[in-house]
């Protein structure tokens, strides 16, 4: 892959937002069927140009408006904000001004009425207990908390809230985005957001708290389901990749976890063996034998359970999700330190995921030039092969099977808003 | 306008509605009363509500709610006050009318500010949770369906299919007794407070809630429903207002204090003026006596204080005589000109025992009158220490009247909570050394009352039979601190027409 060199940015932003961004489906999305007045016409997008400008309250008319816009203005950062109860008028911010407000309407009136329902994960969430990386790091090893936290995110949304239009983006760094977007959760008040980040949440407790984790002794489904998924990739994510009781300094870590009274034996019996995995199923026997001495200790696999949780279950930011304003990294939106872009991920294929594999804008302005040359003897009409370019060009290249993932997704959603007109019609009795 | 006059302008067309049944003891409100009741009863019912409202509260923050004792009060409370409560009880027609009636005219005083609107809000739900603890079983189904709540008991199937799922993830049900539960299957938004917590089996969009956790949804609903409500009743409320018979009542209930107003001492001169420094420290609520210390200090006190104090001290049983010379003893300790003292304090010390003039507003304050009108600022000693002091220093007040580091942080977690009376209810119990004041503070006067009381062993203070010093003088209409004497000076065969009662409201 090309290597990325933010420097190039503004030349290759130039170059994917006039050939590359897939403005058609991004459109499709957003417009959702057109069935909401103004839905689109109402939407803020936030740009960052570059040298940090920040410009909110960005709003356009149509597809073509806002590829005009977003081709004169080269953002570096793309923001989708709420459907707001007005237009917005953009403002101009430089880090050191405040920001217009909306001087045409009443600032009350202008209310944020809709917006999808969000999660962001990021890897540095989980740095007290992932060995191998921290900050804004990544490797293999650790992205399998990000598989994992699909995968049970997902479920739940899916099984439990019955949601139906879940899109999943990496973000282009460290982390992965969930937008859902079904009709009614659109609607959602700021409360149930809160309420429901906080059914998704086991993990609490900041740096001075050593466990995190405290199961009761009714284990909720949610909880039950979330462990299962959690056990497929715990061996080898935990005890192989993450190496936990590989020695004494990773293993007295999950040692906090765990009653002092089992310390001392578990010590001594983890000198004896060889491997975590070795020293898991010692400490699994362990926690489930009954310990006469300790007051209200549950028998069973709830200890065994709290560690697999702590170090493996996902871990969400709630001022992301809660608020109906909140601005979210646009899927298909660069990121600016690596070049990557923010594309979706196919939920079918989620163990298969490389956040490494992910095109970079560099990599795909070069295929695209490559192609470019190759094809240049073969236009005809400059413009018309320019059209044809455009909505092509994104197909030749690394860009493509993320693009057709978004297509499968917005299919969903065309299918879902056929089915719900229908329905209504017949409520209605037309024929 | 929908109030009409003495004359009514639109003839009553929908018959006697006594006649319409209230099928159970409890209920939401959901549709106002549309009869006719005559002013007297209007005013009576409100003030009889808010009694209840009031003790809902004084229990809420004295006793754990959903105890035995807390349950045992509030009854006795709601039966004392002939309120609905039970479903089992015979002839209840009565108690309920009362019920929902009372309950929409409060709705009118309540609704006016936030504060107030959050205040009748928190006491009408837990009463609605009490009442509703209380209903049997088999009646809870029958409620909610003509209470219109969009509950849906699942099937029997549907229940075996999730008998595990259910159980593990409702805690309020013990073990595999589902057969005898109800479940209903509600849209998983409407349980906001269940799911949250997981305390609810979630399958998809739907949360599974057993009988015993309905509750704290339906008090969801019914927060949700009378929070709206109330905001476009105080949509309405200019309107309202503007009807003369009602303004004053309304005014004055939501600033209201229900009870003696200590305005006719029947103890008049029973005090004497070198008791008073004694007194202070022993009988005084702190408000008083911190009055009383800033004088004696000062020599002096602004006119807030001396409104609040003076007329304090004409409750307790000075006389106009002692009055004046109290004051002017003081003032002129500060190096006051004798003259300048008759020439403008005196006057007003006649005026407020009625010598002077007319007066519109000059019975003792009650604590809510303190509370929530002319807050002190830099310079003044009125108003409540428990609501106007800062915590720190309300901390190093109570210090310094030697109440125990115990007793004062049970006093500044009530202030916390913004339960002010209570706080200084609290107060009494520690400088009286009794565990339970035995009564509802809602007047300094009151305060006094009691503490002579506890003090003198029980002896009630002998009431001289000297008739009081000034005949209660014509209030006028408008700005009257009792509602009933308000009231009292209209024609009370009014009958009030309480057609277009209803777009106040609903939309």
């Amino acid at each position: 892959m090309e290597p990325f060199d933010p420097a190039e940015l503004p030349e290759l932003l130039k170059l994917y937002y006039r050939r590359l961004f897939p403005y058609a489906q991004y459109y499709r999305w957003l417009n959702y069927g057109g069935v909401v007045k103004n839905y689109f016409q109402h939407r803020e997008f936030s740009f960052t140009l570059k040298d940090d400008i920040y410009i909110r309250y960005q709003s356009f008319n149509n597809q073509s408006d806002l590829e005009k816009e977003m081709q004169k203005m080269n953002p570096y950062k793309i923001d989708i904000g709420a459907v707001y109860s007005h237009r917005g008028n953009g403002s101009a911010v430089t880090w050191l001004c405040r920001p217009n407000q909306h001087n045409t309407v009443k600032l009350g009136a202008f209310q944020a009425q809709e917006k999808e329902l969000v999660f962001d994960i990021d890897m540095t969430d989980y740095d007290d207990v992932r060995r191998c990386c921290s900050s804004a790091d990544i490797c293999s090893k650790c992205w399998t908390l990000m598989t994992m936290a699909i995968r049970i995110i997902d479920r739940a949304l899916k099984e439990d809230f019955g949601f139906k239009h879940r899109l999943w983006v990496y973000s282009g760094r460290r982390g992965v985005h969930c937008w859902v977007c079904d009709e009614s959760v659109r609607k959602l008040s700021s409360a149930v957001r809160s309420g429901i980040v906080e059914y998704l949440s086991l993990v609490k407790g900041g740096q001075d708290v050593k466990k995190k984790v405290h199961l009761s002794e009714n284990v909720h489904p949610f909880v039950r389901k979330s462990i299962s998924i959690i056990k497929k990739y715990f061996e080898g994510y935990a005890l192989v990749g993450q190496d936990i009781l590989e020695n004494k300094e990773s293993w007295d870590k999950i040692l906090a976890l765990v009653p002092e009274t089992m310390h001392n034996d578990l010590q001594q019996n983890f000198q004896k063996h060889h491997s975590s995995l070795q020293r898991w199923e010692y400490l699994k026997k362990a926690a489930s034998q009954c310990p006469s001495n300790i007051k209200n200790e549950k028998c069973g696999p709830w200890l065994e359970w709290e560690i697999m949780l702590q170090y493996c279950f996902p871990r969400l930011d709630i001022n992301v999700s809660k608020g109906i304003n909140h601005l979210l990294k646009s899927p298909f939106s660069v990121h600016p330190k690596t070049g990557r872009i923010s594309v979706p991920i196919d939920l079918q294929k989620v163990d298969q995921f490389d956040p490494f594999a992910v095109p970079t804008i560099s990599s795909i302005c070069h295929e695209l030039d490559a192609i470019f040359t190759s094809e240049a003897e073969k236009e005809e009409n400059q413009a018309e092969s320019d059209i044809k370019h455009r909505t092509r060009d994104y197909k030749k290249t690394s860009l493509a099977p993320y693009v057709k993932v978004f297509e499968q997704f917005l299919e969903n959603l065309d299918k879902s808003r056929k089915g719900e007109l229908l329905k209504k019609s017949d409520l209605q009795k037309d024929f | 306008m929908e109030f009409s006059g003495v004359k009514r302008r639109k003839p009553w067309l929908i018959g006697d509605q006594r006649k319409a049944s209230y099928p159970h003891s409890l209920q939401f409100y959901l549709q106002p009363p549309s009869e006719n009741i005559s002013l007297i009863e209007f005013e009576n019912l409100a003030i009889d509500r808010l009694k209840l409202l009031k003790s809902v509260e004084n229990l809420g923050v004295s006793y754990v709610k959903g105890t035995e004792l807390y349950q045992s009060k509030l009854e006795a409370e709601i039966r004392r006050l002939k309120f609905s409560y039970r479903e089992s009880l015979e002839d209840e027609y009565e108690p309920r009318r009362k019920d929902h009636i009372s309950h929409f005219i409060l709705r009118l005083a309540y609704c006016q500010s936030e504060d107030l609107r959050r205040w009748f809000i928190q006491q009408e739900m837990d009463l609605l949770r009490f009442r509703f603890s209380i209903l049997p079983k088999d009646k809870i189904q029958s409620f909610l369906q003509d209470s219109h709540l969009h509950f849906e008991a699942i099937s029997e199937e549907e229940k075996n299919l999730r008998e595990q799922e259910i159980i593990a993830s409702s805690t309020s049900l013990g073990g595999p007794k589902l057969e005898l539960e109800y479940v209903y299957k509600i849209p998983f938004a409407d349980a906001l407070d269940l799911f949250r917590g997981r305390k609810v089996y979630l399958e998809n969009g739907f949360a599974y809630v057993p009988l015993k956790d309905i509750v704290a949804i339906i008090l969801n609903e019914f927060r949700a429903k009378l929070s709206k409500a109330l905001a476009l009743t105080a949509r309405s409320l200019p309107a309202v207002q503007s009807d003369e018979r009602l303004q004053p009542l309304l005014n004055h209930l939501s600033h209201s204090y229900i009870g003696q107003d200590y305005s006719i001492q029947g103890n008049a001169g029973k005090i004497s003026l070198d008791q008073i420094d004694s007194l202070s420290t022993k009988s005084f609520p702190p408000c008083m006596r911190q009055l009383h210390k800033a004088l004696r200090e000062n020599h002096h006190l602004r006119h807030g204080g001396r409104m609040q104090y003076g007329l304090f001290l004409k409750g307790i049983g000075l006389t106009l005589e002692q009055a004046l010379q109290f004051w002017k003893q003081e003032f002129i300790k500060g190096k006051m000109d004798p003259d300048k003292f008759d020439k403008g304090y005196s006057y007003n010390i006649r005026h407020s025992f009625g010598k002077e003039g007319k007066r519109t507003d000059y019975t003792p304050f009650s604590c809510l009158k303190i509370i929530l009108t002319n807050p002190p600022s830099q310079g003044d000693y009125h108003g409540c220490p428990f609501r106007h002091s800062d915590p720190e220093l309300l901390k190093q007040k109570l210090q310094s009247y030697k109440i125990t580091p115990g007793g004062i942080s049970q006093i500044l977690d009530l202030v916390k909570g913004t339960h002010y009376q209570v706080a200084c209810q609290k107060y009494f119990e520690m400088t009286h050394n009794v565990d339970d004041c035995g009564f509802s503070l809602n007047h300094p006067n009151q305060f006094f009352v009691e503490s002579q009381r506890v003090l003198n062993g029980g002896k009630d203070i002998k009431k001289e039979s000297i008739p009081p010093e000034t005949p209660q003088p014509k209030q006028s209409a408008q700005k009257t601190k009792n509602a009933s004497s308000a009231l009292a000076s209209l024609n009370s065969s009014l009958e009030m027409d309480m057609e277009g009662l209803e777009d106040y409201f609903s939309e």
